[in-house]
């Protein structure tokens, strides 16, 4: 069966593959995942808050990005993202954005909805006598969250926030519609070059499952770990 | 902002000669429900037996299952499509690939395939969180009425388990649904490659992406209303 | 919408890249050009031999080297002492939006220059002429577009080529499945590996890429076209006359002089990376008579 195929594609580009392909992934999912977190926890915090409209404007944040497919998404902001900043900062034209950039804040924009509802399960897996606690005490709202709530919260959810991660790295191969060299990007620029896509698909596929698979047992074991505090 | 809108596009001749651009989108729409549906019955139908196999008391048994979930969810449903569509006819006897790549419609068929399975393994995971979330006693109280193990999953543990996941099983259709958008790369003509092809023809970018988005949105939006309505009807009364 | 929540976010990303210096008399992409010290060009994955990636997956060709003429111009017209090249990937689908948000200033490539384009972006002047036509297995016989009825043919998504053909099969009625590719490499697959019987696209493009694939001689092109051999230009933004002065006097400077013609055979007489394969396409006269008398008119019948 493998006796046309020609594995030593992947011997001769191996360099190309992991040092410009998986790092670009890699670097993606990393900013991505640490902005997704930040922007996430603060559209969870909007959602639970009492001031008026804010958890309105969460909610339809949130339902409208997760209603949308992610190449679509791609394809919007990496279109749109120079109008956006020329908006903001009330350019004279469109502020230039490069491919990282652009699918940087798409990741980041669109996961952010994503770990919005964990971060949301998260906080309000902490009992309510807690925040109580620390408003009697005379803690404002930002210290009883940075201080009390929130390290509760993320010990709580690092396992699901990690799957959720897991399945962002996943995600970044979505850019290859760009044209973008990721890992997958990189793969199938060497076999459409060569002419063996058959060889490259198949590595593609098993270096994916090998990290995927490999990250998911490790999830599973801090899962045992970590004990959710009630 | 240097860009000429123009709203009326979708009442412009596309130059498929098939209609309006609108008419093009609304192509491209039922291609998405058409390719969601076909897929989902995949889904659901390995789903649970993946998902009962990894609640059966047999080892063998629960490692298939578990094999099945971890080999789909752990590669990207993109390089999973290119798999199916690239690769597996190679690795067919000759005259059987050559019979795959020439059938009509060859995206369709293989997006289907692609995403009944990937949904599969999710749909498995669902399943087997809603047969393990149920009292103990159901499965024991069956085995007591004298049901066979089959028996047992057919008239108690599945009907109940269904009735838990329908909530989560709604989210991975709508998932599903989304998905469908990743088989543009293998030349199914859904709705984000016509919005897409829209733009080419017409350079009206944020005009086509702007309609599909909002499709899109009306789409999860009656989903969820009818998922809504199943859960009422199916409800068991009393609980 | 909800975009004054994302405001924080993409100010602090932003705030490094807007520059502040200022530059009087200058405007549109020029004045960019001065305060950033940046030009970004697009490229291309596979429009061989105009803008494609070598054997280290480096960007080079046809377009590239006059992209690199017009880079030196612009330099010495804005007295910079450093120019920084960045370099972009675009697609046949992503080039005009590209151009039209800023992202890249200059695409080089393959791109059609024609009336429909000219609404959305500009071009300089033209780099070579090509015709619509198909390339397809010589196994399968097909050598006209009517031999096409019925069958699945691919093109790449965003070109005028899989506009062209969509409407002669509505015309025709042929019925032909026209599946649409990301790219030339990818559509070329599509043939290759049995999936589409023909490629509809560019002939110069289909000839590249049928002597550089596996076996050559397997493939034939067409014996009629849809189309009147039509300019390829650089594309640029619409509505900057300023930039497009620079850009259209560094291309006529180059076409004109001695040195277009060594170039013009370094890509398409000699061998080329990335297997050193030669594609043997002497120069048209219509393209030379297009290099001695400089033109971006979109029009077939010019040239």
């Amino acid at each position: 069966m493998f006796s046309n195929f020609d594995f030593s594609v992947i011997l001769n580009s191996w360099r190309y593959l992991f040092f410009d392909g998986m790092a670009f992934t890699l670097t993606l999912t990393a900013l991505a995942a640490v902005g997704g977190v930040v922007l996430g926890t603060l559209i969870a915090m909007m959602r639970l808050s009492s001031v008026p409209v804010l958890p309105q404007i969460a909610k339809v944040y949130v339902n409208f990005m997760r209603s949308l497919p992610l190449v679509l998404v791609i394809f919007w902001f990496y279109f749109l993202v120079p109008y956006i900043g020329q908006w903001i900062i009330g350019a004279e034209r469109p502020i230039q954005v490069g491919a990282f950039s652009s699918s940087l804040i798409t990741f980041t924009l669109f996961e952010a909805a994503y770990f919005s509802e964990i971060m949301r399960a998260g906080i309000q897996s902490i009992p309510k006598g807690q925040g109580a606690a620390a408003s009697a005490l005379g803690l404002t709202y930002w210290q009883s969250m940075g201080s009390v709530i929130l390290p509760q919260a993320f010990r709580n959810m690092l396992p699901v926030l990690l799957t959720q991660t897991i399945v962002l790295f996943q995600d970044t191969s979505l850019v290859y519609v760009l044209s973008i060299t990721d890992f997958l990007g990189a793969a199938s620029k060497i076999a459409q070059r060569d002419g063996r896509l058959v060889e490259m698909y198949l590595f593609a596929a098993v270096v994916y499952f090998a990290v995927c698979f490999i990250a998911s047992l490790l999830v599973r074991r801090l899962q045992r770990r970590v004990a959710i505090i009630r | 902002m240097n860009y000429n809108w123009n709203w009326g596009i979708f009442f412009e001749q596309s130059p498929e000669g098939t209609g309006s651009y609108a008419d093009m989108l609304l192509s491209g729409l039922v291609w998405t429900i058409v390719t969601a549906l076909c897929a989902w019955v995949i889904a659901f139908a390995v789903g649970s037996v993946i998902g009962v196999l990894r609640t059966l008391p047999s080892r063998a048994a629960q490692a298939i299952g578990n094999a099945y979930v971890e080999l789909f969810r752990n590669i990207p449903l993109l390089v999973q499509m290119f798999l199916w569509y690239f690769v597996l006819p190679e690795m067919l006897p000759e005259s059987w690939g050559t019979w795959l790549k020439q059938l009509p419609n060859a995206p369709f068929y293989t997006a289907v395939v692609c995403l009944g399975f990937f949904t599969a393994s999710r749909v498995a995971e669902q399943v087997r969180a809603g047969i393990q979330a149920l009292p103990r006693g159901q499965r024991m109280a069956g085995t007591a009425l004298g049901l066979t193990t089959a028996q047992t999953y057919r008239y108690v543990l599945l009907p109940n388990a269904y009735r838990i996941i329908l909530p989560p099983l709604t989210s991975e259709f709508l998932n599903n649904l989304k998905n469908t958008s990743v088989a543009l790369t293998i030349g199914l003509l859904e709705l984000t490659a016509r919005a897409r092809a829209m733009q080419e023809f017409s350079f009206q970018v944020f005009e086509a992406f702007t309609a599909a988005t909002i499709i899109y949105i009306v789409i999860n939006l009656l989903v969820v209303a009818v998922a809504g309505l199943i859960e009422r009807r199916v409800a068991v009364p009393g609980r | 919408m909800r975009l004054r929540s994302l405001l924080p976010v993409l100010l602090a990303g932003l705030a490094a890249s807007a520059g502040t210096a200022s530059a009087q008399d200058l405007t549109g992409t020029l004045k960019k050009i001065k305060e950033t010290g940046q030009i970004t060009l697009g490229y291309r994955d596979s429009s061989v031999p105009f803008s494609y990636l070598d054997n280290n997956q480096k960007p080079v060709g046809f377009a590239m080297d006059i992209c690199y003429k017009i880079v030196d111009a612009v330099k010495a017209d804005l007295k910079l002492d450093k120019l920084e090249v960045k370099l972009n990937p675009v697609t046949s689908a992503t080039r005009i939006p590209l151009i039209a948000n800023g992202t890249v200033d200059l695409e080089c490539g393959s791109t059609t220059n024609n009336v429909d384009r000219q609404k959305q972006v500009a071009f300089t002047n033209t780099h070579f002429l090509t015709a619509n036509r198909f390339v397809a297995k010589k196994s399968s016989g097909l050598t006209k577009f009517e031999d096409l009825k019925g069958k699945t043919v691919v093109s790449t998504s965003g070109t005028t080529n899989i506009k062209m053909i969509n409407e002669y099969n509505a015309e025709k009625k042929l019925g032909i499945t026209i599946l649409p590719a990301k790219d030339h490499a990818e559509a070329f697959l599509m043939v290759e590996t049995g999936r589409a019987v023909a490629f509809v696209m560019d002939d110069v493009l289909l000839a590249s890429l049928a002597a550089s694939s596996k076996e050559p001689t397997a493939y034939a092109i067409s014996t009629d076209a849809l189309s009147k051999p039509e300019p390829y230009g650089i594309m640029l933004r619409k509505d900057d006359a300023p930039f497009k002065k620079v850009v259209d006097a560094a291309t006529a400077a180059f076409y004109k002089s001695a040195e277009s013609g060594p170039t013009y055979d370094k890509w398409f007489m000699k061998p080329i990376p990335p297997r050193d394969i030669n594609l043997n396409l002497p120069m048209s006269d219509a393209l030379k008579g297009a290099f001695a008398k400089p033109s971006d008119s979109p029009d077939p019948a010019a040239y």
